[in-house]
């Protein structure tokens, strides 16, 4: 993959008023059921940063990043996105959040380019075909512009995802195991992409369980384990060794005690 | 266009987009309809006078058949690859998506509906030509109201498990209304009766559309995002 055009597809569209704080969670709770899903989370994120939250499987990552996207209400606790209640003013939180989740949001019967013609439309961007034919190019899929997702690899539809998310003007990325069927290329691009998103005042919140990647692009690192922020530390100076331990300790003695 | 009349519009492309190419519902629907047929020839018999007779609620009968099949799967689609997500993140009413789904849906009704006339003429051996203007406008009244009522019903059914079994259940006392209204209207019709004859049905079939339309245009937010 390469940056080229990336300037092309961003300056279409103007980016909504900042806010210097992106995400201020506080004493988030979910409960589904009987299950206590996430029990006393906090997050702060600014514009700028980015953080990897890591933890073991059904320890709530993807429940975390569901209710930031403003797709699940928290059984209690607040959230701010970008200043706005994400609680009571769902809608206005959303203009700022852009979300790649497990499911790509492909339609199997149309192309690459009518997928992301379809996205960009319901978003309310510019769907001028050469500035979609650019995002495509960006992610390497522009030779296969014209040919169905159903014929796509996993790895392939990954990154039509990714390109609907360039097409788009989201403040706050929240990626559910973004890394998941990229080939080497693939994860180098989602790597410096990432980095220039910081750069430009963006902010995410990434779950892996891909330690290098994570770590690579993060600030700070935070380790889910029984449903709570069990760590949450910069990820300057912190070595994969380090976090391997971190992580074994905390994560997976979380699951040995449960 | 504005941002509203895009959205709705994109969704309709889309879908029947979907459909053209992958050809699951119609082709599903069309196969349907000539066994629903097979199945009156067997039970009327060739008696002309009878067929006539049983005609308007055949029909009826054939269209919501067909509808409850195409209308249950309408959001199946949206749960493949996450889309649903997709559409609840979307900024802007989402009674726009509600618009472009329905007209996805009467449009696809549309096609089975024109097929199983056509088929109807052909089995029976009865010719509508002489009483087609009346009768596209009641169909495309009672069509209207079904897809309304059933793409409702469909987003609601999509995200639970039972959804088979609970989107009949669900539907059919609904479109009691629009059903009496378009055999009624369609009896009226085909006996070539002048259209003021059937007057209260059809207004009764438009009151009936605009209720279901109003209710799905505002309800369908809270729907979608369950």
């Amino acid at each position: 993959m390469t940056a080229t055009g990336l300037e092309a597809v961003r300056g279409a569209t103007a980016p909504p008023p900042a806010s210097d704080l992106m995400i201020q969670a506080v004493h988030l709770r979910k409960i589904f059921g009987p299950t206590s899903v996430l029990d006393d989370v906090s997050l702060e994120l600014g514009a700028g940063h980015g953080v990897t939250l890591l933890g073991a499987n059904g320890t709530g990552k993807t429940t975390l990043l569901r209710i930031l996207a403003t797709l699940v209400r928290p059984t209690g606790g607040s959230l701010r996105i970008a200043g706005v209640d994400a609680v009571k003013a769902p809608d206005t939180a959303r203009g700022v959040i852009d979300l790649v989740g497990h499911g790509s949001w492909v339609y199997e019967d149309l192309t690459a380019l009518e997928n992301l013609r379809f996205w960009t439309t319901m978003g309310g961007h510019d769907a001028a075909p050469a500035r979609l034919r650019t995002a495509l190019e960006s992610v390497e899929l522009d030779t296969v512009a014209d040919r169905r997702a159903r014929t796509f690899s996993a790895g392939m539809k990954r990154r039509l995802a990714l390109a609907r998310v360039l097409l788009g003007r989201a403040r706050l990325l929240l990626l559910d195991e973004p890394f998941t069927g990229l080939d080497r290329a693939g994860r180098k691009w989602l790597s410096e992409y990432l980095m220039s998103f910081k750069a430009r005042g963006g902010a995410f919140v990434l779950a892996t369980h891909s330690f290098d990647a994570g770590i690579g692009v993060a600030d700070r690192v935070a380790i889910l384990a029984g449903g709570r922020i069990a760590l949450e530390r910069p990820a300057a100076g912190l070595g994969l060794d380090d976090l391997r331990r971190l992580y074994d300790d905390l994560a997976m003695g979380a699951e040995a005690g449960s | 266009m504005s941002a509203y009349m895009r959205r709705a519009w994109i969704v309709v492309w889309k879908d029947v987009l979907s459909e053209r190419r992958s050809k699951e519902s119609l082709n599903a629907l069309v196969f349907f309809s000539i066994l629903l047929l097979f199945v009156f020839q067997f039970a009327l018999g060739p008696e002309r006078a009878r067929v006539e007779a049983a005609l308007p609620g055949l029909l009826w009968l054939g269209f919501i058949l067909a509808g409850l099949l195409a209308f249950g799967r309408t959001f199946l689609v949206e749960r493949e690859n996450d889309c649903w997500e997709g559409l609840v993140l979307s900024p802007g009413d989402k009674s726009a998506i509600y618009l472009g789904k329905l007209a996805g849906n009467v449009l696809l009704m549309a096609v089975v509906e024109a097929v199983l006339l056509v088929l109807f003429a052909v089995f029976f051996g009865l010719d509508f030509t002489g009483v087609l203007p009346a009768l596209c406008l009641v169909l495309a009244l009672g069509t209207l109201g079904l897809a309304a009522v059933g793409t409702l019903f469909g987003a609601i059914t999509a995200q639970l498990r039972a959804r088979e079994l609970l989107f009949p259940v669900l539907l059919l006392p609904a479109v009691v209304p629009i059903l009496l209204g378009a055999v009624s209207a369609t009896q009226s019709v085909i006996l070539g009766q002048p259209l003021a004859e059937a007057a209260a049905w059809l207004k009764l079939l438009a009151a009936a559309d605009l209720i279901y339309l109003v209710v799905g245009v505002l309800t369908f937010e809270f729907v979608l995002e369950g």
